[in-house]
């Protein structure tokens, strides 16, 4: 258990100690962080100074543990952009995005998993077909148009829901939320269905593919033939067994809704991280790009970490295996 | 007619031809292909030639809606170009860049993959934990981040001029990982069949038995990635172009032209980005079908159930 569990930190530490280089490399090879930060008409002594408070004249290694420090103490510099420290255009920024990527993965999921259980177990009726097919065309459908149509249907055409930013929101001091408010929650319907789309069928496929398989298995086969009740074998004995690569999709899934989350921020001017981060790379931003790369990294390799973690506990093979090693 | 009953003949080919699926989809192909390759000619305007265009045609909708003109099928953009032509030289740039992706993609990949599963050792624990962790990553974010750290590295004068090169390595080094997984799988099972064992024995360099005698035996596979993969490539191209850090405006691709037409989209003008997008959806479904069809056809054991 705690060689397990060892190893699987050492590999995500190392994850983020890499991606933690990769940014540290851009800050300090790609152009000279003193012109960023100086007029042209300062003087070379006071070019020396600054690289000496930079500590630009440090060694590298001394460099990078600088660096490392100032991450974990959520310092990721100033934005050259706009001018402000990035910790605190995240945190600003961070609310919009989670309740968006909230929503949107409880839609998936739900609703996912339902239709994949559905067309798992009446695999020939005429609407797993139809859910199949739109499945299919889902896959060929890039997110970005699916919002634009929903925006056309809902906004212009209908002029039932706004098509931008977050209505309003109620200010928590850390947090601002559009949970609260009726415009808020309305604005969030179109972007969150807009990004759990692509997800959701995925996860159809997933769960029907799983059910399907599950259902072939011999216990189910020995249950039917004991003669239990078909609902019994469906949803009490097959579903129990479907359910555990739930886990690991819920944990890929909110890891791609982030990811996604870019995407459906730009097309509904959803004032979120993403849309900082596109706007980044737009301006060569790169304090703002690095900080950004390295809380997605962190949030990835946490989640890749729990779900290995919970794998562990519910899943007996994997024990097993770790044990004989 | 030889070449024609000789394909037909081989069991990929019967299979073609008996599904409706596989014959639609990849005609559709052909025929965008063909227009894009050829958009010199087939095209009715040149919209990039400033000759053709005239401001006084912009906004006019498609032929058949009120206020349509007969000269434009499909309507106009705001800078009065025809919206059939931009979008037959849009689908040249998707193309073009889902294409060398890829191909990049698949080199890279099936390099790493075949060396991976024939030399084994710890290269091939680095590699196969590469994969590992870059498959966690959504391939649209690691392109996007590859891309901006490209533009934080290349000067702004240069970008331009490099942005298409830039997009096709940050899009080929997404795609890498699915081609490695499965050539480093069947190079395992190759290796340990008797022709390998043959060529060793008589000498031949690992080199040459990995890249002359064992990839030829784990192409099907390949082909089946590479054609699903294009699909994602020209969306993850068009996403990006969208997003305003793909090809640049002056020579645009699909997703280009939707990123321009959704500025219009609330005055009415629903045209500009519509025609594009249902182009690029048309363009990724006739490639998803064909992949489909290809995966059953190429790879039996994968067969859906």
């Amino acid at each position: 258990m705690l060689n397990y569990f060892l190893k699987r930190l050492f590999q995500a530490s190392l994850v983020m100690l890499i991606v933690a280089f990769v940014s540290f490399s851009l800050f300090n090879f790609v152009g000279d962080p003193v012109n960023n930060m100086v007029g042209q008409e300062a003087s070379d002594e006071r070019r020396e100074e600054i690289r000496d408070k930079l500590g630009i004249n440090d060694p590298i290694y001394v460099q990078f543990y600088n660096f490392v420090e100032n991450i974990i103490q959520g310092n990721f510099g100033i934005s050259y952009q706009l001018k402000r420290p990035v910790s605190e255009l995240i945190s600003e920024r961070m609310p919009a995005t989670l309740e968006l990527v909230f929503v949107s993965a409880i839609l998936a999921i739900s609703v996912g998993v339902l239709l994949g259980v559905y067309t798992g177990i009446h695999r020939d009726s005429f609407l797993s077909k139809v859910i199949l097919v739109l499945s299919l065309a889902g896959v060929s459908l890039p997110t970005f148009i699916i919002g634009i149509m929903l925006i056309y249907l809902f906004s212009v055409i209908l002029g039932v829901l706004p098509s931008f930013g977050r209505g309003q929101v109620i200010d928590l001091g850390f947090w601002t939320t559009g949970f609260l408010t009726i415009s808020g929650l309305k604005a969030l319907i179109l972007p969150s269905v807009t990004l759990s789309l692509f997800q959701m069928t995925y996860i159809i496929r997933l769960v029907r593919a799983e059910m399907m398989e599950i259902l072939q298995t011999d216990y189910i086969k020995f249950a039917k033939a004991r003669g239990i009740a078909e609902n019994i074998i469906n949803y009490r004995y097959a579903l129990k067994n479907g359910l555990i690569p739930v886990i690991t999709i819920t944990g890929i899934n909110i890891g791609t809704l982030i990811a996604f989350s870019i995407i459906t921020e730009t097309v509904f001017q959803w004032p979120g991280m993403g849309s900082l981060f596109i706007n980044a790379v737009y301006f060569v931003d790169i304090p703002i790009m690095s900080a950004y790369m390295i809380m997605v990294a962190f949030i990835f390799v946490m989640i890749n970490f729990i779900v290995d973690i919970t794998y562990y506990f519910i899943d007996p093979r994997i024990r097993l295996k770790e044990e004989k090693e | 007619m030889k070449i024609y009953q000789k394909f037909y003949d081989t069991d990929v080919g019967y299979s073609f031809f008996n599904s409706k699926v596989a014959i639609f989809s990849f005609v559709l192909f052909l025929i965008i292909a063909f227009c894009s390759l050829f958009a010199e000619f087939v095209s009715p305007y040149n919209p990039f030639d400033p000759l053709n265009v005239s401001l006084m045609d912009a906004f006019i909708p498609p032929v058949w809606s009120e206020g349509g003109d007969g000269r434009f099928i499909l309507g106009t953009d705001q800078q009065g170009r025809d919206m059939l032509s931009t979008i037959i030289y849009g689908s040249r740039i998707s193309l073009i860049v889902g294409f060398a992706s890829i191909i990049f993609a698949m080199v890279f990949g099936v390099f790493l993959g075949v060396t991976a599963g024939y030399l084994g050792g710890k290269y091939e624990t680095i590699v196969m934990r590469l994969t590992d962790v870059q498959l966690t990553i959504p391939s649209i974010l690691m392109a996007l981040l590859v891309d901006g750290i490209a533009r934080a590295i290349i000067s702004k004068s240069m970008h331009d001029e490099m942005a298409i090169y830039v997009l096709i390595f940050a899009i080929g080094i997404s795609e890498w990982p699915q081609f490695a997984r499965v050539t480093r799988a069947s190079t395992l099972v190759e290796k340990n069949k008797e022709y390998v064992a043959a060529s060793k024995i008589i000498g031949l360099s690992s080199i040459y038995i990995m890249f002359k005698h064992i990839l030829p035996n784990i192409l099907r596979p390949v082909l089946v990635i590479a054609t699903i993969g294009l699909a994602l490539a020209i969306i993850a191209e068009s996403t990006l172009s969208f997003l305003g850090v793909g090809v640049p405006p002056t020579t645009p691709s699909l997703g280009t032209l939707i990123r321009f037409g959704n500025n219009f989209l609330f005055s009415g003008e629903w045209w500009i980005t519509f025609f594009p997008a249902i182009f690029l959806i048309v363009l990724a479904l006739s490639i998803n079908l064909l992949g489909d069809w290809m995966r059953d056809a190429l790879n039996p054991k994968l067969k859906k159930r």
